[in-house]
């Protein structure tokens, strides 16, 4: 680990920020970790799979049907990845509107991780695109598509990563050790994480609105004129769920990082997230057993589609709420971890669910996956992690700011 | 160089109309706002023989290759991006009856609802078009089509949808649709209101021969292909279970909260924002 090292505040000269930039490039640390032994691989078929999948058309490596265009990029990376990169707005609200201080350590790493979540979730999206190079069109053309569900989460995802940078950039700021940028940009926060949430709400339910014109395409058990609704709210203890599982992990690989106080604090911090994903997800059930009751399902049950639905419903939404919920009286970290792990799993289902398995779930032929599809999935994500770990080990996201940077930030 | 002010007005009104167009264009849900009615074409399956004419017509007119695969009684033929039209066989007690399978032409098009870029596009004569130098891939026009019409070519780096025009490029010529000029009596092409007018006149000239329903007239809030039948229309592999109400109704109530949710939450959190402030200025806490 390099010390945090600060030159261009004495010399705002270019070449010093270039030769600072070019130190900062080369990776830090060994080299042959078991997660880079393993990643590198993987990304590098993926990478030639992304060329094999732009020259040879998108039937090259995905298995997609005209009867289910979309696939496990859009279903699982961008429908599923944006639902738990859903933690970053619940928890800005949680920091800067609602003001609860002890989650000041971890709103930056969650900001990060939703930004480069939108960040390569927009990637997947690309690359599903057939003629990605129009993409322009609904962003600057002529060609404004507005009664389009798909226009307005278009748009709500671009500039979601806008505000995402801006509550980022601070950090940035301060790794480049750019004082006055950092004093402008801090003072951007509070609009941008006023714009992020509106943006989110709007978008996270948007991602359920685009199915609600596949009516007689998805089961019975998981269309309903409520995907929107039950999709925000989903999307609040998924991501929260997401921060849980993720921050087990960071405090272990990044523990040099993460000081003392810090630690002792993530125990209480766990317990307050844990209850918040405990009655949202009590929300939920409840949202789907109205929906249930409303629909008249009952009758779909009794079917392999219905078993399938209650294991999802009862087993990866009941059992972890309930294991949340024991965890309000006697605080066990244990307990925590598994019930986040397991609604993680939900939300997996769920939004496969609703995006490919019972999407014509009635079809002769059914989408599965080709294995070029999941690795190139599996790549998103790991050059994700990447970058994640190339920006933690440098700039200031769990470690403390610099001395000149506090105090400012609101 | 100097312009004129005949060219000037000329160019004055093309804008306006530009700008007009752009508001019309914005809401493909909406077609009571100008007085052009919809062209449709009628098809009679009881007239119908089943020459595969116009599949042929079709392919010819859009340099698609000829359809050779045979037809199979009770084998559902679908469209593919090499054919924009089948024609499909169907065993029924009135004997084998034909039904012709296309891009439906909704009033209120699900797809082009769905597209962002306006690619899928109801024109104002009534055929729904899609423009390739729009288009960006994205599907979710299949994802929406209740009738699963647009076919996308996955096998190419550069892909195209392919789907019935109702050959648009020939009704602005003022032409019939190739398969309509085709066929002999089985397709009829007039505005949807003719249409339904001839339609009705049918079967009530010759009960015998038809079932009292027309497929389309009300289904996904009416389509601008209208079907006649002898059998009830289930048993030729139309889906009678499509809502009445158009598909993009399904997502109004949706598209209608957003300008609200953008108001009305920014507000909510500014104002929450501002409640919390004094507290925070008192407890002074550092972090």
């Amino acid at each position: 680990m390099t010390s945090p090292a600060y030159p261009i505040t004495e010399k705002k000269q270019n070449q010093t920020i270039w030769r600072f930039l070019l130190k900062e490039l080369k990776p830090s640390g060994k080299w042959l970790t078991p997660f880079n032994i393993i990643s590198i691989p993987i990304i590098l078929v993926g990478l030639a799979l992304i060329v094999i999948r732009f020259t040879h058309g998108l039937g090259a490596v995905s298995n997609v049907t005209q009867e289910v265009p979309w696939g496990l990029w859009k279903g699982f990376n961008v429908v599923t990845g944006v639902a738990f990169a859903g933690g970053a707005y619940v928890l800005t609200f949680i920091v800067y509107i609602l003001k609860v201080d002890k989650f000041h350590s971890i709103v930056r790493v969650t900001v990060l991780n939703g930004f480069l979540a939108y960040l390569f979730y927009t990637g997947a999206l690309v690359l599903d695109l057939g003629k990605p190079w129009n993409i322009f069109n609904p962003v600057i053309g002529n060609n404004y598509g507005v009664s389009s569900v798909l226009f307005l989460v278009a748009w709500h995802f671009i500039l979601y990563i806008l505000g995402l940078l801006i509550e980022f950039s601070p950090a940035v700021a301060e790794w480049l050790g750019a004082k006055r940028a950092h004093k402008i940009l801090s003072g951007m926060t509070i609009g941008a994480v006023i714009f992020g949430i509106t943006l989110s709400v709007l978008h996270q339910s948007g991602l359920g609105a685009l199915f609600l014109m596949a009516k007689e395409k998805i089961h019975p058990l998981w269309y309903s004129e409520f995907i929107p609704i039950l999709f925000l709210v989903s999307s609040v203890f998924a991501g929260l769920s997401m921060i849980i599982f993720e921050g087990s992990i960071s405090q272990q690989v990044f523990s040099d990082q993460i000081d003392e106080k810090s630690r002792t604090r993530r125990k209480e911090m766990l317990q307050i997230l844990s209850r918040i994903c405990g009655c949202s997800m009590f929300i939920y059930l409840f949202l789907q057993l109205l929906v249930f009751i409303h629909g008249q399902r009952g009758s779909y049950i009794n079917s392999s589609m219905g078993y399938w639905f209650l294991v999802e419903m009862v087993g990866f939404v009941l059992v972890p709420m309930v294991l949340f919920i024991l965890s309000y009286r006697k605080p066990n970290i244990l307990l925590i971890r598994i019930a986040a792990i397991m609604t993680i799993i939900g939300i997996i289902l769920n939004r496969l669910n609703v995006s490919i398995i019972a999407f014509r779930w009635d079809a002769a032929v059914r989408y599965v996956p080709s294995w070029m599809e999941i690795v190139i999935s599996i790549t998103i994500i790991l050059i994700q992690i990447w970058i994640f770990r190339w920006i933690i080990n440098r700039m200031p996201v769990f470690k403390g700011s610099p001395s000149w940077a506090k105090h400012k930030n609101d | 160089m100097s312009i004129n002010r005949r060219d000037f007005f000329k160019a004055l009104g093309a804008t306006g109309m530009t700008i007009i167009g752009l508001n019309a264009a914005g809401s493909p849900g909406s077609n009571s706002d100008d007085d052009t009615e919809f062209y449709g074409i009628l098809y009679d399956s009881s007239i119908c023989i089943g020459c595969r004419a116009c599949e042929k017509a079709c392919a010819e007119t859009h340099g698609l290759p000829e359809p050779e695969d045979e037809m199979e009684a009770g084998v559902q033929r679908k469209t593919s991006v090499t054919q924009r039209c089948t024609v499909n066989a169907f065993d029924t007690e009135e004997g084998e009856v034909y039904v012709r399978n296309q891009c439906m032409h909704c009033n209120e098009p699900a797809c082009a609802t769905a597209c962002l870029t306006q690619a899928m596009y109801k024109t104002k004569e009534g055929p729904v078009i899609w423009r390739e130098e729009k288009c960006m891939g994205c599907r979710y026009c299949m994802v929406s089509c209740p009738f699963d019409v647009p076919k996308f070519e996955y096998e190419s780096a550069n892909p195209i949808i392919q789907k019935c025009d109702m050959c648009y490029d020939r009704i602005k010529e003022g032409e019939l649709p190739v398969c309509v000029e085709t066929c002999g009596d089985a397709l009829y092409f007039g505005t949807r209101r003719e249409l339904i007018a001839e339609a009705r006149r049918r079967i009530a000239e010759w009960p015998e021969m038809y079932i009292d329903s027309i497929y389309g007239e009300h289904t996904v809030g009416g389509t601008g292909y209208l079907y006649l039948s002898p059998v009830p229309h289930n048993e030729l592999g139309f889906d009678i279970k499509l809502q009445k109400e158009s598909y993009p109704s399904l997502t109004k109530s949706f598209l209608y909260s957003v300008p609200a949710v953008d108001v009305l939450v920014p507000s909510l959190l500014l104002g929450l924002h501002a409640a919390t402030k004094n507290k925070q200025n008192k407890t002074e806490n550092h972090d």
